[in-house]
């Protein structure tokens, strides 16, 4: 009899060794004259259980972690093909305190599916919005993604619907769907689990927005660090010709660029130029790639879409508070214990991520800082963390939620060093198209070694400077980078000294 | 097959594509390591485009280099999360360690691999979580002696 264990191929179980688990089975099995068949699964998320080895027994799924390659004979010693007791054994992994207090809806088949089987997509829910949508007039498509309340994922949280509905509404020969895959932000990795995990739910969705807008094309734009991610996704293209009929869809791999994480230099860089950004107007949805009207959606915006499809904007709406609709995966990383992927409904505290999930520091230490929304997100003090985990909430207090990550620091972080360094990054990865972007993160860094140096006088300065980048910035790059500065310098002044 | 006929190949491969021009430098780089000089001008020739403005795009991005890479190249990731976990000494460690190397050493700001860091990546697939400075001394020695 042949026995099916799941060793992720997600980039977190490969940094930690899950290539040569998966030898060290091989190895073992045929030296024992077992059956044995891999599957190369997602990650589940639980990073420090990573690699998650998991068997498929009469019991169900039982889970081993995390499982280094001279652990692999001593399970095969304890009878783990059959879910025989080891002291790695964590039982079915779904019941785990991390996963059950979870709400995976977004990425619920993470993990748990082959994300190189469309068959195995298909057998777990996977083509049923797709399959709805087929049946349904255009509007009826974006009226139902409209009504669900879904807002982009990226960052920016503008209303998918409403979006999709000015494409749909703009006539022209050649429309295009983009996915946004250039998860640049520090801290943040749920669009590049989503995509080694379970690709075909990102190809689904796009699928259904080239339905519901009139587009026959689209381009997914990946990271360049972002290896796995890409090789998956081609992977799964490959087998999704005669299931998507007609749509075509096209991986681009980037090139190293942090701003081309803003739409429209990503849709220069599509076109094969230097992702330099584009004045807004004319909207992308009315002039984007090529010229043509395109939908510019994030991986857990369009992966949040076959749900929405097949179940009803209802069930969508129903998770979540205010105007924060559904569920976001939130990414905690940096120094915390237990790292790695929480979905949960917003309305949690920021607090209760951190300590009840994350368990608190890695380092033992107390959390000093925590980043939320990558680097161009506010730090936030431990005075902070009782903030609700909503857009709204984020924005009252002069920060953001992002793309969900969360970076935990521990108290021996210099936070003026840390705003030095959001203004270093911005002077790295500056476009060079506005000026207060491309010269004044330059003069951001002098500033604050001037101020660090003992020069107190030029905080008064580096104030004047943060306001001219917000408020003459032409996107979020020198828009936003003021947010690290500004919220290090205000809430903890004592290291500027 | 020569360095000529590789470009040649790989231009007229991504011809009828729209905006080739980033899947065009990638192939050549997986190719060869780096982009030649010499392989702007055809570029610029094929896609009908100026031959600074193709320049501009290969200058432009960070994965692009212009240069013949090291013997192998180690990528330390210097962004938050890693620095959090003592990224920043491991950067500096990494530089120490392969000084007057054949390696190429440069950072990189996200692996995706923000929970489990500090991280690196060597020549683009192999990965690395939890590295400390002993730990990256391991594996550059695996990497094996300068040949």
């Amino acid at each position: 009899m042949t026995t099916t264990v799941f060793v992720p191929g997600d980039a977190a179980a490969l940094a930690l060794g899950a290539d040569a688990v998966v030898a060290a089975i091989a190895t073992e099995a045929a030296r024992r004259g077992s059956e044995v068949r891999v599957v190369r699964n997602g990650s589940r998320g639980l990073l420090w259980l990573e690699p998650l080895v998991e068997v498929i027994t009469p019991q169900g799924r039982v889970a081993y972690g995390p499982v280094a390659k001279t652990d692999v004979r001593k399970l095969f010693d304890a009878g783990f093909l059959t879910g025989g007791a080891h002291p790695l054994r964590l039982g079915d992994i779904e019941a785990h305190s991390y996963l059950a207090r979870q709400q995976r809806v977004t990425m619920r088949r993470v993990g748990v599916v082959d994300p190189r089987s469309l068959a195995d997509y298909l057998a777990n829910g996977g083509g049923e919005g797709l399959a709805r949508a087929r049946g349904m007039a255009p509007a009826d498509i974006v009226r139902r993604v409209t009504d669900s309340g879904l807002r982009g994922r990226g960052g920016a949280a503008f209303p998918t619907g409403i979006k999709w509905k000015t494409v749909l509404d703009t006539p022209a020969d050649q429309k295009y769907i983009v996915c946004n895959a250039d998860e640049g932000d520090s801290g943040t990795f749920s669009d590049r689990m989503l995509m080694e995990g379970d690709p075909f739910c990102l190809i689904e969705s796009m699928a259904i927005a080239g339905l519901a807008v009139g587009a026959n094309k689209g381009y997914i734009y990946v990271r360049s660090e972002y290896p796995h991610a890409i090789a998956t996704l081609n992977a799964a293209l490959e087998d999704s010709d005669d299931w998507l009929g007609d749509f075509r869809i096209e991986v681009r791999k980037a090139a190293g660029a942090y701003v081309c994480g803003e739409e429209t230099a990503m849709l220069e860089s599509i076109e094969g130029k230097r992702g330099i950004v584009r004045a807004k107007p004319p909207l992308p949805a009315i002039s984007g790639l090529f010229g043509q009207p395109t939908v510019i959606n994030n991986v857990m915006t369009f992966a949040s879409v076959p749900d929405i499809l097949a179940r009803g904007a209802d069930f969508y709406r129903d998770f979540g508070v205010g105007r924060s609709r559904g569920t976001l995966p939130f990414q905690l990383a940096g120094n915390i214990r237990y790292g790695g992927l929480v979905e949960v409904p917003f309305g949690l505290t920021l607090r209760e991520l951190l300590y009840d999930f994350g368990g608190g520091s890695r380092s033992g230490r107390p959390l000093r800082a925590v980043q939320v929304g990558g680097p161009l997100g506010a730090y936030l003090p431990e005075s902070q963390f009782d903030t609700v985990l909503d857009y709204e909430a984020f924005a009252a207090i002069g920060a953001v939620l992002g793309h969900g990550g969360i970076v935990a620091f521990d108290d021996t972080v210099d936070m003026a060093k840390q705003a030095r360094y959001a203004m270093q990054f911005c002077a790295i990865e500056s476009c060079g198209k506005c000026t207060p972007c491309r010269i004044g993160s330059t003069r951001g860094v002098e500033v604050i070694d001037r101020i660090r140096a003992g020069q107190d006088e030029q905080i008064e300065l580096l104030r004047s400077l943060c306001d001219t980048m917000t408020c003459g910035s032409l996107c979020a790059m020198g828009g936003m980078t003021p947010y690290p500065v500004i919220s290090a310098l205000n809430h903890f002044p004592e290291d500027f000294r | 097959m020569d360095t000529n006929a590789t470009l040649a190949r790989i231009v007229a491969a991504h011809l009828t594509s729209p905006g080739a021009l980033l899947p065009i430098l990638h192939d050549i780089q997986d190719a060869l390591g780096y982009i030649p000089d010499k392989a702007v001008p055809l570029i610029a020739k094929e896609l009908n485009l100026s031959r600074a403005e193709v320049h501009g795009v290969v200058t432009y991005y960070h994965h692009f280099r212009n240069a013949p890479p090291g013997r192998h190249v180690v990528r330390v990731c210097c962004a938050e999360a890693c620095q959090s976990v003592g990224g920043e000494a491991l950067a500096a460690h990494a530089q120490v360690r392969t000084h007057d190397s054949d390696l190429t050493v440069e950072p990189v700001y996200c692996l995706g691999l923000c929970a489990i860091g500090p991280a690196i990546q060597i020549d683009e697939t192999t990965l690395h979580a939890g590295v400390t400075p002993e730990k990256f001394d391991a594996l550059i020695d695996d990497l094996g002696d300068e040949p």
